[in-house]
């Protein structure tokens, strides 16, 4: 997807992870991803730069789709689709 | 040959288990055990992790004390860390300040600190196992753990039995 595909995506919640530490993000994008439903899109903010690595290869293990990652000046925004 | 008549009664995809024997009392080491065991449940792996030996003094709590206790078990308690608020690094511990310089950075990077590990890793259902040898050697006694949601009191046949039907096995 690119850029501006994913930032016209409407996602059904949003978390901010920004600031906190592995395994911070993870563990946040997880228990978001518990109050959204199948289908939906959650976007995680990160401003942890391993996450970047990180949070697709926890998507493929739990089967949701990884979408792509928006790359801000101190942070990324990543789109995560519920299986 | 025999037709297999096992059934099945799972109702959803095996859950993925890790199995930890968390030996170390020092800070660094039981902040790498506590980083996986809530990375791991972010994987909605169940987390087994088994306190022996030096680390069963991360789990004591500063405020609680326990009666009846002999000479030794005194002593013991004594030169022990009380808590994980007092464990030390393994390197660079330079008589606490390089504990304190640590502590210090982690904060800066908004890494969450040994107890915050703890609290977090309760939320999540993962498992502490105390082994009750090293309970016993050390002197210390369960009602001076921490309050814990999912701590148990047990021997090396219940970390045996959860290490054999877990994918990852980690001695820290």
């Amino acid at each position: 997807m690119t850029t501006d595909e994913l930032k016209g995506l409407k996602v059904a919640s949003l978390v901010d992870a920004r600031g906190t530490a592995c395994p911070g993000p993870l563990l946040a994008a997880k228990k978001a991803m518990g109050d959204i439903e199948s289908g939906e899109i959650l976007e995680v903010y990160s401003s942890d730069e391993g996450t970047k690595v990180d949070i697709p290869k926890w998507c493929q293990k739990m089967g949701h789709d990884y979408l792509g990652v928006v790359e801000e000046s101190s942070y990324v925004r990543m789109f995560l689709k519920k299986s | 040959m025999a037709e297999n008549t096992n059934t099945t009664v799972s109702t959803g995809p095996e859950t993925e288990q890790i199995s930890m024997v968390v030996f170390s009392g020092d800070l660094d080491k039981l902040l790498a055990a506590m980083i996986i065991a809530t990375g791991a449940a972010a994987y909605d792996m169940k987390v087994n992790l088994f306190f022996t030996f030096w680390a069963t003094a991360a789990l004591r709590a500063p405020s609680k004390k326990a009666a009846g206790k002999d000479f030794m078990s005194k002593m013991f308690g004594w030169m022990l860390p009380k808590g994980a608020e007092k464990v030390a690094l393994s390197k660079m511990n330079m008589g606490g300040m390089g504990t304190a310089m640590i502590k210090g950075i982690m904060k800066k990077h908004k890494v969450a600190s040994l107890p915050e590990l703890l609290k977090l890793a309760g939320e999540l259902g993962v498992n502490i196992n105390v082994c009750e040898m090293s309970m016993n050697l050390m002197g210390f006694k369960k009602e001076e753990l921490i309050d814990y949601p999912n701590m148990k009191i047990c021997g090396v046949a219940t970390f045996l039995s959860d290490a054999s039907e877990s994918k990852i096995q980690l001695f820290i």
